[in-house]
């Protein structure tokens, strides 16, 4: 006889493939969007380690690239923390969907 | 051949833990617990096990540590009483729903308010729903029994659930009787090797414990618990059966004394039940056909078991060291929800007896019984819940 689909769940819970929260893609919670300007960014990668996520991606030369809004929940924190260039934030909070 | 001793219920617990040696043992070994864990915690300071002992800062922090421990893929046990139970609520169902066997012995005392530390059930009653195995013991040697089957039972690879072995506060917990020990090899040989299941420290294999699980799957994950538990009474039978071949002491999802040609019958747990089979003998002497029924099993309740067990009677008294404030008492509902499925259904009262330590006399179980053959005589029930033994 065939499992019941309850028959087949893992015991307890656990999840046992590794990493899998990837396929989980929360950028949908987001109200306020991060908008990089490229030009007033002085690549002190401020917005890499203050993400509370992973979703500001760095190029393999160590460089300052693209938000990953897979992910991004729109927090704000980056924006906060980016220093910009003589006074002009490299990063900006938009209304998402504008 | 065991040896025969003269310990406490504490003492007993402590020597089953001390001879199935637990990986981990996390605990909060003082008041509301009793000195259970703080016996075993002199074994660990003496060397005489290998247990990694936790002390925490609270029971919520010591069933949290087992869990982890558990989860980790360890062989862990911990014990505790009355508040200490009662802060441990959360975790007791974290364990339950991760399916960690973890083995607590409880010495069933009272809760607060009033302030008070002597024996009754309302501790293990309010466990009732955690999830976890209950077993009830009447003396040290079924408190010491339960204990090492309880790590077979809870550690099957069809349950994997964790498991308490409730016994009387102070009536067994502190009172010395003669309980003969096994020997260590063969406690080792009975319990076995522990077998993890999905350990977090299999670093090959990683994993992650306790996720979000949301209207998609909780119910799913809850009718498999449902599931694993319907599975319990054969398993605790089997380990009886092994048990018995080991010690020659029988055991079963409970006991039943001079019932099988009885007409009334009273149903109690633990340490009252030796009290009432004694009362029950003075009566048989007298001719009236009164027996025991004294539930072991608790979670799972083996309804149909029990129902059976019981469908020849006239009328039944149950016996509870617990209330349920607003309702009957916890005891009572369970026998009262066997009945049920019977076609013929016996008379029922409840009395409530021996909170916070109220000594349960001889004389109270007498005046249960002549009001049981009054009512199995009248088939009518004036009271169905009533206090007995309160001062007046």
């Amino acid at each position: 006889m065939s499992k019941k689909f309850w028959e087949t769940l893992p015991q307890g819970s656990v999840v046992l493939e590794a990493g899998s929260s990837a396929k989980f893609k929360t950028g949908g919670w987001r109200s306020m969007k991060p908008k990089w300007i490229e030009e007033n960014c002085i690549q002190c990668l401020f917005c890499w380690m203050y993400c509370p996520d992973m979703s500001v991606k760095v190029t393999a030369e160590g460089k300052r690239a693209e938000f990953n809004y897979d992910y991004c929940k729109g927090c704000g924190i980056c924006a906060l923390e980016c220093p910009g260039k003589k006074g002009n934030k490299a990063i900006v909070m938009e209304e998402e969907g504008k | 051949m065991g040896k025969i001793v003269a310990v406490t219920g504490n003492e007993a617990c402590a020597q089953a833990l001390k001879q199935i040696n637990p990986d981990v043992c996390a605990a909060y070994p003082i008041t509301p617990a009793t000195d259970l864990m703080q016996r075993f915690s002199s074994y660990v300071n003496n060397g005489q096990v290998d247990t990694e002992l936790v002390l925490v800062e609270s029971e919520h922090s010591a069933m949290s540590a087992c869990i982890g421990a558990a989860a980790a893929g360890g062989r862990v046990a911990t014990a505790t009483s009355s508040q200490g139970l009662a802060l441990m609520w959360e975790m007791l169902y974290i364990a339950a729903g991760t399916r960690l066997p973890i083995i607590m012995p409880l010495v069933n005392r009272a809760l607060s308010a009033p302030l008070n530390i002597h024996g009754d059930h309302s501790d293990g009653m309010g466990a009732r729903d955690t999830g976890w195995i209950q077993l009830y013991s009447e003396n040290a040697q079924e408190a010491y029994d339960n204990t090492i089957q309880a790590f077979k039972i809870a550690e099957h690879m069809d349950i994997r659930l964790p498991a308490m072995v409730c016994m009387d506060g102070f009536i067994v917990s502190h009172s010395i009787e003669r309980v003969e020990y096994i020997d260590d090899a063969d406690v080792k040989n009975f319990v076995g090797k522990f077998q993890a299941v999905n350990p977090l420290l299999d670093l090959d294999k990683p994993k992650s414990y306790g996720p979000l699980i949301l209207t998609d799957l909780y119910h799913e994950y809850k009718r498999a618990q449902h599931e694993v538990m319907t599975k319990v009474p054969k398993v605790v039978l089997e380990v009886a059966a092994e048990f018995e071949k080991m010690t020659g002491r029988k055991y079963s999802l409970f006991e039943t004394y001079r019932l099988e040609d009885a007409e009334i019958a009273i149903v109690v747990m633990s340490s009252a039940a030796g009290t009432t089979k004694d009362i029950i003998d003075q009566y048989r002497d007298k001719g009236v056909k009164i027996g025991l029924l004294k539930p072991r099993m608790f979670r799972p309740f083996p309804y149909l078991e029990i129902a059976d067990a019981l469908k020849h009677l006239k009328a039944i008294a149950v016996l509870d060291r617990a209330d349920s404030f607003g309702g009957y008492g916890p005891l009572f509902m369970e026998i009262a929800s066997a009945v049920t499925s019977m076609d013929t259904k016996p008379a029922m009262i409840n009395k409530i007896f021996g909170l916070g330590g109220r000594d349960y006399l001889p004389e109270q179980g007498e005046h249960v019984i002549d009001e049981l053959i009054n009512v199995a005589k009248t088939g009518k029930v004036q009271t169905v819940k009533e206090y007995i033994g309160v001062r007046e």
